[in-house]
């Protein structure tokens, strides 16, 4: 057995918590695991992968092109710019805020690049996911409700409950009842995309 | 008793030297090596060793050499451009050995991801006979840095423990031991001629050191971090990451091939080797950075008068250059299966990503929101475009930093950039050898300490008329936040002496020092001026708050009525908290309200909700 998740976005989106969170929910499942974080020398707001893979021998930090099960892609483009890694058949949870770059001559669509992802890629699911973390109150609780999401919609060979476990054993005190309310939120959104309420 | 921990490579390393009974830990931080100090720092108290940071790689290397040469054991770190700053002291070392072990932990950055150079540590073993251990992840860098103690300790040499990007900033599941708590032991200092270097101990010791070398190799050759993997007639040698990439590249024909792993790169195990290409056809040797094992075994295979394929970097298999991942790695495979007229390997699942042509935005490494260097920046840039109405260039020597990235757009104001310190020496270079030029050298607050200051008296004792702005953000903001002298806190961040680095440039001889808040624009740009101007070398101390450890509760906003849309805080800031929301700029949630928009905009459009900064 072997998986492999790839998580995108922008720096300060907290995407190498994320992987944290995922990679020793595996490990407690009793897989071998690995990660690598590609961060460039990008300071806040650049381009952030990071690698999770887990299974039953050791391998390579890097997940080869064509070998990603699944994208978790905290921003449009960032998904786009990673889609290579994508195996056939593999699948996407994405969220549909787009964040800018500082750039002069800059014409970049997030919408564009939405539609162009749900059109070619058909196991996606694209949903405003920093607007649930806004409903919560905190912009930051991104990370763990995409995550819900994830774990919930069974894109991960790992149930949401032992998810649920990491993030209690993880989170520090200060923050663990809202990372707990993200986790639960991320899962409640996508039972109710799954079950067709949202367009 | 043992458990399985989650671990970053470089956590890794730390937990292990601590179960190996590290006493002492030193080193400057550099990307990546800099989690193992980190984790040390973290750990010392419970465990009881002692932690400091070095302000160069040298002193850092001669502080653990006192050390071990009381008994103690101890281990030093570093990236591999740190390593050329203590090569001076290495090069003795390994002539005169340790007393207690004494592991040097370098990282290598294939790629590269934040250095200044793809330079190979495993040449540098080579170089000054300083055995090399290379281990491929987490786990072996666990059970390699034991080794690497052990090994010291019999043998009385350094050791250098080797590892790359991949490997220090992979995280995997690591078995590791219940660590105790060790009393600090030492045997302390005593007097013996064997410390001290003079030409007759060199002749002395150079045979021993030779002979050494033979002898590590023979007991590599018996290691268990040098093992062969199959029984295939196309052999491949290969260590560090690369190794994986292997594995993961032949999964599908391992039939073909066999592999032997190499976990001890210098001194080369030869005998194994040698074991190894008899068992083989024909020989592909994967690595990243130097051809040091491809170097290595045509050596050992013209010693042997052996004829067999070698295929590498030399005949141009494998890249020289860059990192290396799976996709790589079995190209270069296939080129070889090609030519031995064998099938390619092919992976079914990768899909075609030829047609994706929606263009993606660009993400450029850029300056925090906020961040103090820019202010000093757009200062001296409003500065320079004044002197050059005059006909006066203004040449800016940068330095290795986060500031180094004031050579992106759109401030665009470093001109050179070579390692750290060099900044102020290279414009004093250029001040004596560029007519009608003015010359102005940034280094940041922890690069001052580490090799500026030599600089500093070099350029003032031989009359450069440079202007030396120090961009004091009160941290090591690159590594991750670092204290340094200019400070006043320890590793462990208890409360030391502050070097104050004005009184530094005034003790070098400088009479012209002055320091000034970023939180002004207008004085930041006035000091600016006046230093350039000054006929003779000047310094000014430019202070703010790194704001990665300031707290913010206030923004600054774009009164829309007042905006015209003129776009210079967009443009001339390159503030990631600006984005243009249609024509005119909106201002985000990660502004930290450091009001240089306010202070630039020509309109009064931009209100700065206060300005208060919470520590």
């Amino acid at each position: 057995m072997s998986f492999n998740v790839l998580i995108c976005g922008v720096g300060g989106q907290g995407i190498v918590l994320a992987s944290r969170l995922v990679a020793v929910t595996a490990m407690n499942e009793g897989y071998t695991v690995n990660t690598a974080e590609t961060i460039g020398m990008s300071q806040r707001e650049g381009s952030v992968v990071s690698h999770v893979r887990f299974g039953n021998e050791i391998k390579g930090s890097l997940i080869p092109e064509g070998f990603v099960d699944v994208i978790v892609g905290f921003e449009p483009s960032e998904v786009l710019r990673n889609i290579k890694y994508l195996k056939k058949g593999g699948k996407i949870i994405m969220n549909s805020k787009g964040i800018f770059p500082v750039s002069k001559s800059n014409n970049y669509k997030p919408e564009k690049i939405i539609e162009y992802i749900i059109e070619n890629f058909n196991g996606t699911i694209c949903m405003d996911f920093t607007k649930f973390a806004e409903e919560l109150g905190n912009s930051k609780s991104l990370n763990v409700i995409m995550l819900g999401a994830l774990f919930y919609a069974d894109f991960i060979p790992i149930s949401f409950e032992k998810f649920l476990e990491t993030v209690k054993n993880e989170i520090p005190e200060k923050y663990l009842s809202l990372n707990i309310s993200a986790a639960k939120k991320g899962a409640e959104e996508i039972s109710k995309f799954l079950e067709g309420k949202y367009e | 008793m043992t458990s399985n921990k989650f671990l970053m490579g470089n956590e890794a390393i730390a937990l292990s030297a601590i179960a190996s009974g590290v006493q002492f830990a030193t080193g400057y931080p550099g990307t990546p090596s800099t989690e193992v100090m980190e984790t040390l720092i973290k750990n010392a108290k419970k465990y009881g060793y002692y932690v400091e940071w070095a302000t160069n790689e040298k002193v850092a290397l001669e502080t653990a050499i006192g050390a071990s040469f009381s008994g103690t054991d101890t281990i030093v770190t570093m990236k591999q451009v740190g390593l050329n700053v203590a090569s001076d002291p290495l090069m003795s070392l390994t002539y005169l050995g340790v007393k207690g072990a004494l592991v040097l932990l370098v990282t290598d950055d294939p790629g590269p991801h934040s250095s200044q150079t793809e330079q190979d540590t495993r040449s540098f073993g080579l170089f000054s006979n300083v055995p090399v251990i290379d281990p491929s992840d987490s786990k072996e860098a666990y059970k390699m840095t034991k080794y690497a103690f052990e090994l010291s300790k019999k043998y009385e040499t350094p050791v250098i423990l080797r590892t790359t990007t991949r490997v220090s900033h992979r995280c995997d599941d690591v078995l590791v031991d219940d660590l105790n708590k060790i009393p600090f032991k030492t045997s302390g200092f005593s007097k013996d001629s064997r410390w001290a270097i003079f030409p007759r101990l060199t002749a002395e010791r150079h045979p021993v050191l030779e002979a050494l070398q033979n002898t590590l190799s023979e007991e590599f050759s018996n290691s268990n971090f040098n093992f062969i993997q199959g029984t295939g007639k196309i052999g491949i040698i290969t260590s560090g990451a690369s190794y994986h990439y292997v594995v993961e590249s032949i999964s599908n024909n391992k039939h073909d091939f066999s592999i032997l792993k190499i976990g001890t790169p210098y001194p080369f195990p030869e005998k194994k080797v040698f074991e190894f290409i008899n068992s083989v056809d024909c020989i592909l040797i994967v690595e990243e950075l130097d051809p040091y094992l491809e170097d290595q075994t045509l050596k050992l295979i013209g010693k042997l008068g052996i004829n067999k394929p070698v295929y590498g970097k030399y005949n141009k298999y494998f890249p020289c250059c860059g990192e290396y991942n799976v996709k790589l790695v079995l190209d270069g495979i296939n080129k070889v299966l090609e030519s031995l007229n064998y099938e390619k390997i092919k992976f079914s699942n990768v899909i075609d990503t030829q047609n994706v042509n929606v263009p993606l935005p660009v993400r450029p490494p850029t300056l925090c929101a906020g961040c103090m260097h820019r202010t000093v920046f757009y200062g001296f840039k409003k500065v320079s475009k004044e002197f050059e109405k005059k006909g006066i260039q203004t040449i800016f020597s940068g330095d290795i930093g986060c500031y180094t990235l004031g050579n992106a757009p759109p401030i665009e104001l470093i001109d050179t950039c070579i390692c750290m310190g060099a900044g102020i020496s290279v414009a004093s270079g250029i001040s004596k050898t560029s007519k009608n030029s003015k010359n102005v050298a940034f280094i940041g607050d922890s690069t001052f300490f580490h090799s500026g200051i030599p600089a500093v008296i070099s350029a003032v004792y031989n009359k450069s008329d440079i202007t030396i702005a120090v961009l004091d953000n009160r941290t090591t903001a690159m590594t991750g936040h670092q204290p340094h002298p200019g400070t006043g806190k320890t590793a462990g961040f208890e409360d030391t002496k502050l070097i104050e680095i004005e009184g530094i440039l005034k003790s070098c001889g400088l009479d012209f020092v002055k320091s000034v808040s970023t939180e002004n624009l207008d004085e930041c740009i006035n000091v600016s001026r006046e230093s350039i101007e000054y006929n003779g070398p000047s310094a000014v101390v430019f202070r703010g708050n790194c704001v990665s450890l300031v707290k913010s509760k206030l923004k600054c906003r774009v009164d829309t009525e007042k905006c015209t849309g003129c776009k210079i805080c967009f443009e001339e800031l390159g503030c990631p908290a600006i984005v243009m929301d249609r024509d005119i700029p909106n201002i985000t949630s990660n502004c930290i309200a450091c009001g240089l928009c306010v202070a630039v905009c020509p309109f009064n459009a931009i209100i700065n909700e206060g300005n208060c900064y919470e520590l």
